[in-house]
Order: structure tokens, then C-alpha cells, then sequence
């Protein structure tokens, strides 16, 4: 008897047919950089923690906080439980906790401290003698943009970002991609002198979301829409993204970034190039962006900016039962701030299946609630044979996909009303991912740290793609700042300022109420 | 919300089903599949509790047929729970006795959700033959659990004799686990043959003798199971190669140590995995799972010698 083959492409213990193994990432360990941040708090440490729980990190992980606390590995490792306990969402295990502790560790520095560089390399060094992370090491820089130039500056110097024969080092980075095309290709440039392009992992925490793999799957793996999806049958799209809350505590962040900045250049344009691109090849990584990248590449602005655009500031009103401030009254802006909160833009498609097909996007804060959602709506049926007042209350089919909360699917068609007389009426049909499925679907966190550590690139734009998105974004930008208007105003839970409705109703359409 | 209908025929469920979910607000829209759950008395609450907490994952109806005594009159009580007393699913539960109890089969047919996929899970001793039971006939997945029967390495031979796809022993999704974490051992340098292994555990856990036959088919070398107390669980997993041993060892349940040529000893979280666990890991995937039918038929009769 021959022992069967082991190389580093053939492992007997793998076999294709056998769809339980999870993949677990390799020997490595990940270094975060602003650790007592809100994202590593409230997302990054409790997703690390829920893939321990699934088995899913290999024995001997290793987590490094880097930071100017002077915290020792044991008040790291305090900070870590508090964040896992409030916020993780698989049970709390004590032998699970217990191994990711023996490897946390903490190294005190400024970001331009030499000799912490130098200590954090050694720390590395330890780990993989002691714990066997074998050269395998990701910098997760949950850190404001500005401090990128330093920090990876710092790791090429102490030799950080070197990779050596099998071993890797790979960063990864948080939104924004700079703030329009040049300072997005500054920062590019900063971050590819040290790292290759595809050791470069852009999370855009929206591609990790199930629904949105979803709208994959149910546009490719299905016949049932592929014939209508396309200019023949479509009027327009709709992509909205909601949130019912101000800007909190982030007007650092926000003022003079506002929301066409911090939203539609990355998750709304994302959802509009998953939406609207041909079928890619396959799902590895380059054959998915070459598709994102062409439809991206043929998306047009509109000739005329102001009819084509909306923007606003929530004023001082309520938002619900509370009683809450206006945009210019927040801690923090300038009274005089033309940042916006909403806004709404109309983009169209250069391309023969969407030639003629609008493509209406809105992102704001202080809006109805919490919603984001994909709306496909059909063209109304050329020929009724009905007469006006039986088809008085139909209004357009649509598929919507709802991204968050309540993830799914809901199909929107005529039916007739129950009775004598032939009249016919809009009704909902859901298919309710999130009601179900959710409450033990991972975190988009879980699967993107997953998938940096396994180097699996498909679900993290490129730079390519953060350089379309610009392009398309820009012109608006740059005509808002130019003209120096005031956002129109608009109150709280309501569905923005009037010009984003005019918007769409000199066009002859409307909003949807989501 | 719960309701009990004893003494009662199959069309009345039906109907009340409708009722109760309208009163209750649940929505049948979103189930993807039914789960037959066959268990006695005696398991029936757990077994339950089971199928309830897997739904969360994988929306269904579960019906579950209780089988009562032989003896006396033919009967049928039935219970339906819905929304927040059953999960994410609708559990309809149907307890037979006298003649009827032969009969599972023609009762949950007309219960069964439309055009969607079903499962049979035997949650107590497995039948001998799972696909022609008449009940596994109507199921595209069988799912039995050898550990549970009352003597469970006789159970597993029988279950290798019958072996037919789309039919799984929750032993082996007990399993996951370990072979991953073996799987992932062997992605790592140095990419050397394994000439040999050794799989220790509990003589009471048909687990054991799968994974012993899950090497022998995979590694090609020969393959040694040594038993261990019952009770005690996998226990341990070693791989012989060139430069050493890969060894994996649990001996408390909880957490393995990991032990390689040239690398730290390692502590591994790996708690035994729970019934829910294992149940959401077969309800994931509803096509046959030829690789489990071939450690069956082909990598049991690999195995070599089993000492004490
Ligand atoms: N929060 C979100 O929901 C969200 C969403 C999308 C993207 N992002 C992006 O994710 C990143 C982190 O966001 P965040 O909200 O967690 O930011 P944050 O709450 O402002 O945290 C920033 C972190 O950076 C550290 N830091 C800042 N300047 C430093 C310096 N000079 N030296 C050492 N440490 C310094 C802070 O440490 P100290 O505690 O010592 O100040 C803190 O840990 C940013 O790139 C952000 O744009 C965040």
C-alpha cells in the first residue's frame, strides 16, 4: 500500500465532494492598530471572538494591539473580554476566551515611536517562536486616514511589511478612500509603496453582508429574472440607504466629508455595479472586478447637475418621540458647515442593457428609519386590457432587495381585489431572509477577517474601483463646493428636502417609501 | 402559542394549523423544508428542543411522530406550536398508538410543506434500514444517530450494510471539527505522506470507527483504532509522518492539545459538539453526501485492528 500524495496542492484530506470542512485559516496572527476605537470595539474584537467560537481560526492565533495606552497584555486582554461579552454574538465559552487570551498582546506606542515599531516587531518575532504564527501577520489599520502615511511608513522601516518565502504580511484598510480622486490616489500610493496591490485588503463592510452575496446568487443562479433585467423591462432602480440616527459623536469625521462621501462613492456605488453588471465568468476576484470595473467605467453623469442632484441638512425637530438637534447645531460643526446629509443623485448607464434606465441613488442620516434596499421597477405593462378605474391603484412591479434590517426579497405586483367588480390592486409578495435565517447568519466582520487571513481577495474592492467610483462622484462634489449653497433643510424622520423629490418627479417618477 | 388536540384525525391538524398561525402571526412562508422527527416518548422533549433551536438556521415545519404502545385502540393526539413557542418553525407533534403507531408515514403526507425538501431524523435508535422504511422513502435526506442506539458499533456495520445516499449519521457530523482541523494541519509545510494513524476513543462512540475509516480511505496507510473508556469521547488523532507526528489529544472534552515537528504545542478550543450543532451542519446541505457513503462502504473495511 502507497500512502496517498501530500504537496501544497494536494492534500488527501480534502476532497472535493466533501461541502462540511470549513476552511481555517492558516498559522497567523493579525495586529491591530486603534484598538480602543468604536469599529474594533463594537465590531472587529467581537467578530475575531465569534471566529474563534467557530473553529474557524487556527490553533496559536495571535492578537496584537498596538496603541499609546500604557496597557499591559493583561488590561488588553480586559478591554478584549469587555467588548466580546457586550458584543459578540455567539455564547460566551470559557476554553474558547481562554485560548484567544494566551495570545493577545498589547505594545504601547505613538505612531511615530521607532523603538515601539521595533518592539512590535520583536513582539512578532516571539510569536512566532512561541506560538507558532509562522511570519503570517496582518495589520488592520482601524485608524483615521491620516495617520496611514505614518504608520505604514513605520512598517516598511522596522521591516514589518517584508514578506519572505512562504510567509505573508498583508494591511488592511477602512474607509474613506481619501476624499475624490487625488487624494484617494495619494493615499493609494502610501499604501501600495509598501504593500503589493493584492496584499491590500479595502474593506467595504457592505460586500460582506449575506444579502448582498444574495443578489449574486439570485440574479446568476436563477432564469427567472435574467430575461427581464434590462432596459426592455426596467424603468428605473432605485438605491436607497437610510439611517435614522444624526452624526453622533463623529463630526470630526463627518463635516466636510457629508454623505455622498461617506456612503454612495463606496456601499451605494458597490450595490449599483452588483446590480448592474454582466454576468462575470466566475466568482474569483479578477473576473468579478473586471465586470464591476466595466459597468463602473460606464457610468455617465448627468449633463445637468443641478436638476440631477439633491442635497440636504436635517434641521432641529423630531425623530420619533425625541427631541433632537439640527445638523448646524451638532458639537462640533461650523454653524455655517455646507456639508450635507443627504443627498440623492441620478447616474445613468452607458451600456446596451441599461441605455435609458436612471439609476436614482440616496444616502442620508435623520431620515424615516433604518433601511437600505435595492429597487428594481418595472415599466408598466404596455397594454392594459382593463378599463381606467380597474387599474387605478396599480402602480409599477417591482423586486426589491432589502439589504438591512429585515434581509430579503419582496416582489411587488398587481392582483385583483376580491369582488364582483375587476379592479386590481398592488400587493407584496416577501421572501424574508433576515426573519429566519439571520439570527445565526455571521456578521459581515466575521467574514471578512476570515477571508484576509485565507487571502481570498473577491470581496474587497481594488484600487481600480475605488478610482471609477471618484470619477463619478466628483463631478458633483466639486460643483456642490463650487456653487457654495446651503443644503436645503429637512426634518428629522422625514424622506429628505423637497428637491429630492422634485428631483424625480420632473423625470415623471417618485420615490419609493421604504 | 400551543394547541392541544387529542384524540383527533389528521384533516383537523391541517385546519387548525391555518388557524393558529393567523392568530399567532407566524408566517409559513419562509420554511424551507420539513423535518420528520422520529423519537418515543422518553426523547421526545429534547429531541424536540433540537429540532427547534436548527430551524433558526434553516426555517422548517417540523412534525414530529411520537410512537406510543402497540396495545389497545388506534388513537392519534396531536399538539401544533407556533411562533414563539417553536422556534423559527411550526412543530406539529402527533403521538400514535395502537395500530396507527405502524403507520407514521400516512399521516405527516398530507402535512407535509409544498414542493419543498424532506428530512427524516430517527433521533433514538436508528431502523435498520433507513431508505426503505417507508418514511425514509418520502425523504430526500435520512439522518440516524448510531450513538444513540443500544449497542452503537453494531448499529454503525449495520448502517455501512445499508449505506445509500442521502443517508447520515449525526456521529459523523460530530466529526467536522477534527477533520478540519487534521485537514488544515496537512495544508502546512512540509508536504510529506502519512504512513500511518492512530485513533483513540471511546468504544461506545461510533465517531471513533469513522474517523479511523475516514483516514484509511483518504491517507491510504494503515489505520489502528485504540479504545478508551466509554464515555470518554474522541479522545485522540495521530498522523505519522517523515519528520514526526502530528498528534491532536483531548482528554478533558473541552480543549485539545496540538502537537507537530519544529512548532510550539498548541491548545485548540474544541468543545463536543452539541445535537444542534450537528443537526444545522446536515440540514445545511439537502444533496447526498457521497463522501460519507464511501468512508462507509469502502474506508471501514480499512480499518486494521482494533486493540483495547
Ligand atoms: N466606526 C465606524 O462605524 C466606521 C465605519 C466605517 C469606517 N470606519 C473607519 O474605521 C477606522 C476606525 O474608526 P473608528 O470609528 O473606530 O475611529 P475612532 O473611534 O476615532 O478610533 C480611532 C483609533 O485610532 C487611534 N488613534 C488615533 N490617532 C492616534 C495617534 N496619533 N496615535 C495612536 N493612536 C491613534 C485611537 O486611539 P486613542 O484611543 O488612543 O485615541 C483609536 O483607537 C477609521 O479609518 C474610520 O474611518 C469606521
Amino acid at each position: 500500500m502507497s500512502p496517498t500524495r501530500v504537496s501544497a496542492s494536494e492534500n488527501p484530506l480534502r476532497d472535493d465532494r466533501d461541502r462540511r470542512l470549513p476552511r481555517i485559516a492558516g498559522p497567523s496572527s493579525l495586529v491591530m492598530f486603534g484598538v480602543t476605537g468604536d469599529l474594533a470595539r463594537k465590531k472587529l474584537m467581537p467578530a475575531i471572538y465569534d471566529l474563534a467560537n467557530r473553529g474557524l481560526l487556527p490553533p496559536g492565533f495571535s492578537l496584537v494591539g498596538y496603541g499609546r495606552r500604557e496597557w499591559s497584555d493583561a488590561d488588553f486582554a480586559e478591554q478584549v473580554k469587555a467588548s466580546v461579552s457586550r458584543y459578540a454574538r455567539t455564547p460566551f465559552r470559557t476554553e474558547v476566551w481562554d485560548q484567544l487570551a494566551a495570545g493577545l498582546r498589547f505594545v504601547t506606542g505613538n505612531f511615530d515611536d521607532d523603538a515601539a515599531f521595533d518592539r512590535l516587531a520583536e513582539v512578532l518575532r516571539e510569536l512566532d517562536e512561541s506560538r507558532g504564527t509562522a511570519g503570517n501577520h496582518a495589520f488592520y489599520l482601524s485608524i483615521p486616514p491620516s495617520a496611514f502615511p505614518v504608520v505604514t511608513k513605520q512598517l516598511a522601516r522596522s521591516g514589518l511589511s517584508r514578506q519572505d518565502g512562504d510567509s505573508w504580511r498583508r494591511v488592511v484598510i477602512e474607509k474613506p478612500f481619501g476624499h475624490n480622486l487625488e487624494t484617494a490616489r495619494e493615499l493609494n500610493e502610501v499604501v501600495e509603496s509598501v504593500f503589493p496591490p493584492d496584499s491590500v485588503f479595502r474593506i467595504d463592510h457592505y460586500l460582506g453582508k449575506e444579502t448582498v452575496q444574495n443578489l449574486l446568487a439570485l440574479r446568476f443562479a436563477n432564469q427567472l429574472w435574467e430575461p427581464i433585467w434590462n432596459a426592455h423591462y426596467v424603468d428605473h432602480v432605485q438605491i436607497t440607504m437610510a439611517e435614522d440616527i444624526g452624526i453622533g459623536g463623529r463630526a470630526g469625521y463627518y463635516d466636510g466629508i457629508g454623505a455622498a462621501r461617506d456612503v454612495i462613492q463606496n456601499h451605494l456605488l458597490q450595490l449599483l455595479a452588483l446590480t448592474a453588471m454582466e454576468e462575470p465568468i466566475s466568482f474569483d476576484a479578477k473576473d468579478l472586478r473586471a465586470e464591476k470595473e466595466k459597468v463602473l467605467s460606464a457610468v455617465r453623469p448627468p449633463a445637468d447637475l443641478d436638476q440631477a442632484a439633491a442635497r440636504g441638512q436635517y434641521s432641529r425637530g423630531y425623530q420619533g418621540n425625541e427631541a433632537v438637534a439640527g445638523f448646524l447645531e451638532e458639537d462640533g460643526i461650523a454653524p455655517d458647515s455646507i456639508t450635507e446629509t443627504f443627498a440623492a443623485l441620478r447616474l445613468d448607464i452607458d451600456t446596451r442593457r441599461w441605455a435609458g434606465v436612471p439609476f436614482y441613488l440616496r444616502a442620508g442620516k435623520r431620515l424615516g428609519r433604518r433601511v437600505t434596499e435595492i429597487a428594481v421597477v418595472f415599466k408598466r405593462a404596455p397594454f392594459l386590457p382593463f378599463d381606467n378605474t380597474a387599474t387605478g391603484e396599480l402602480g409599477q412591479n417591482a423586486i426589491v432587495i432589502r439589504v438591512q434590517p429585515d434581509e430579503g426579497v419582496t416582489i411587488r405586483f398587481g392582483s385583483k381585489v376580491p369582488g364582483t367588480a375587476m379592479e386590481v390592486r398592488d400587493v407584496n409578495m416577501d421572501f424574508s431572509y433576515g426573519e429566519s435565517f439571520t439570527e445565526s447568519s455571521p456578521e459581515a466582520y466575521e467574514r471578512l477577517i476570515l477571508d484576509v487571513l485565507l487571502g481570498d481577495p473577491p470581496l474587497f474592492p481594488r484600487h481600480e474601483e475605488v478610482e471609477l467610483s471618484w470619477k463619478i462622484l466628483d463631478p458633483f462634489t466639486k460643483h456642490w463646493e463650487s456653487s457654495g449653497k446651503q443644503p436645503e433643510a429637512y426634518y428629522p424622520g422625514q424622506w429628505g428636502p423637497t428637491s429630492a423629490h422634485d428631483m424625480l418627479a420632473r423625470d415623471g417618477r417618485s420615490w419609493r417609501v421604504p | 402559542m400551543i394547541v392541544d388536540l387529542p384524540n383527533t384525525t389528521t384533516n383537523e391538524v391541517s385546519k387548525r394549523l391555518v388557524v393558529a398561525r393567523g392568530e399567532s402571526g407566524a408566517v409559513a412562508l419562509g420554511r424551507v423544508l420539513t423535518l420528520i422527527l422520529v423519537t418515543d416518548e422518553d426523547g421526545a422533549n429534547d429531541a424536540i428542543g433540537t429540532a427547534n433551536d436548527a430551524s433558526r438556521e434553516h426555517p422548517s415545519r417540523v412534525l414530529v411522530i411520537v410512537r406510543g404502545s402497540t396495545d389497545g385502540d388506534s388513537r392519534l393526539d396531536a399538539q401544533i406550536r407556533v411562533g414563539g413557542d417553536a422556534g423559527a418553525s411550526e412543530v406539529i407533534v402527533l403521538r400514535l398508538f395502537g395500530e396507527l403507531a405502524n403507520h407514521g408515514s400516512a399521516l405527516v403526507t398530507p402535512l407535509l410543506l409544498p414542493d419543498a425538501p424532506v428530512v427524516v431524523w430517527w433521533a433514538g435508535e436508528p431502523p435498520a434500514d433507513p431508505a426503505s422504511e417507508r418514511i425514509g422513502t418520502m425523504a430526500t435526506r435520512r439522518i440516524v444517530d448510531t450513538a444513540k442506539a443500544t449497542d452503537p458499533a453494531e448499529a454503525l456495520r449495520q448502517l455501512s450494510r445499508v449505506a445509500a445516499p442521502g443517508t447520515t449519521d449525526l456521529s459523523w457530523s460530530r466529526l467536522t471539527r477534527w477533520r478540519a482541523l487534521l485537514a488544515a494541519a496537512l495544508d502546512q509545510p512540509p508536504y510529506e505522506e502519512v504512513t500511518s494513524a492512530v485513533v483513540r476513543g471511546a468504544s461506545d462512540k461510533p465517531s471513533v470507527e469513522l474517523m479511523a475509516a475516514w483516514l484509511a480511505l483518504a491517507l491510504n496507510c494503515p489505520v489502528t483504532v485504540e479504545h478508551t473508556e466509554p464515555g470518554t469521547g474522541m479522545v485522540g488523532v495521530s498522523l505519522t509522518r517523515a519528520s514526526g507526528e502530528i498528534s491532536i489529544v483531548r482528554e478533558d472534552g473541552t480543549v485539545a492539545t496540538m502537537t507537530q515537528p519544529g512548532q510550539p504545542v498548541r491548545r485548540v478550543a474544541l468543545h463536543r459538539r452539541s445535537d444542534v450543532e450537528c443537526l444545522t451542519e446536515e440540514l445545511r446541505r439537502l444533496d447526498p453526501d457521497e463522501l460519507f457513503t464511501d468512508v462507509l462502504t469502502k474506508g471501514m473495511p480499512l480499518v486494521q485492528g482494533v486493540s483495547a
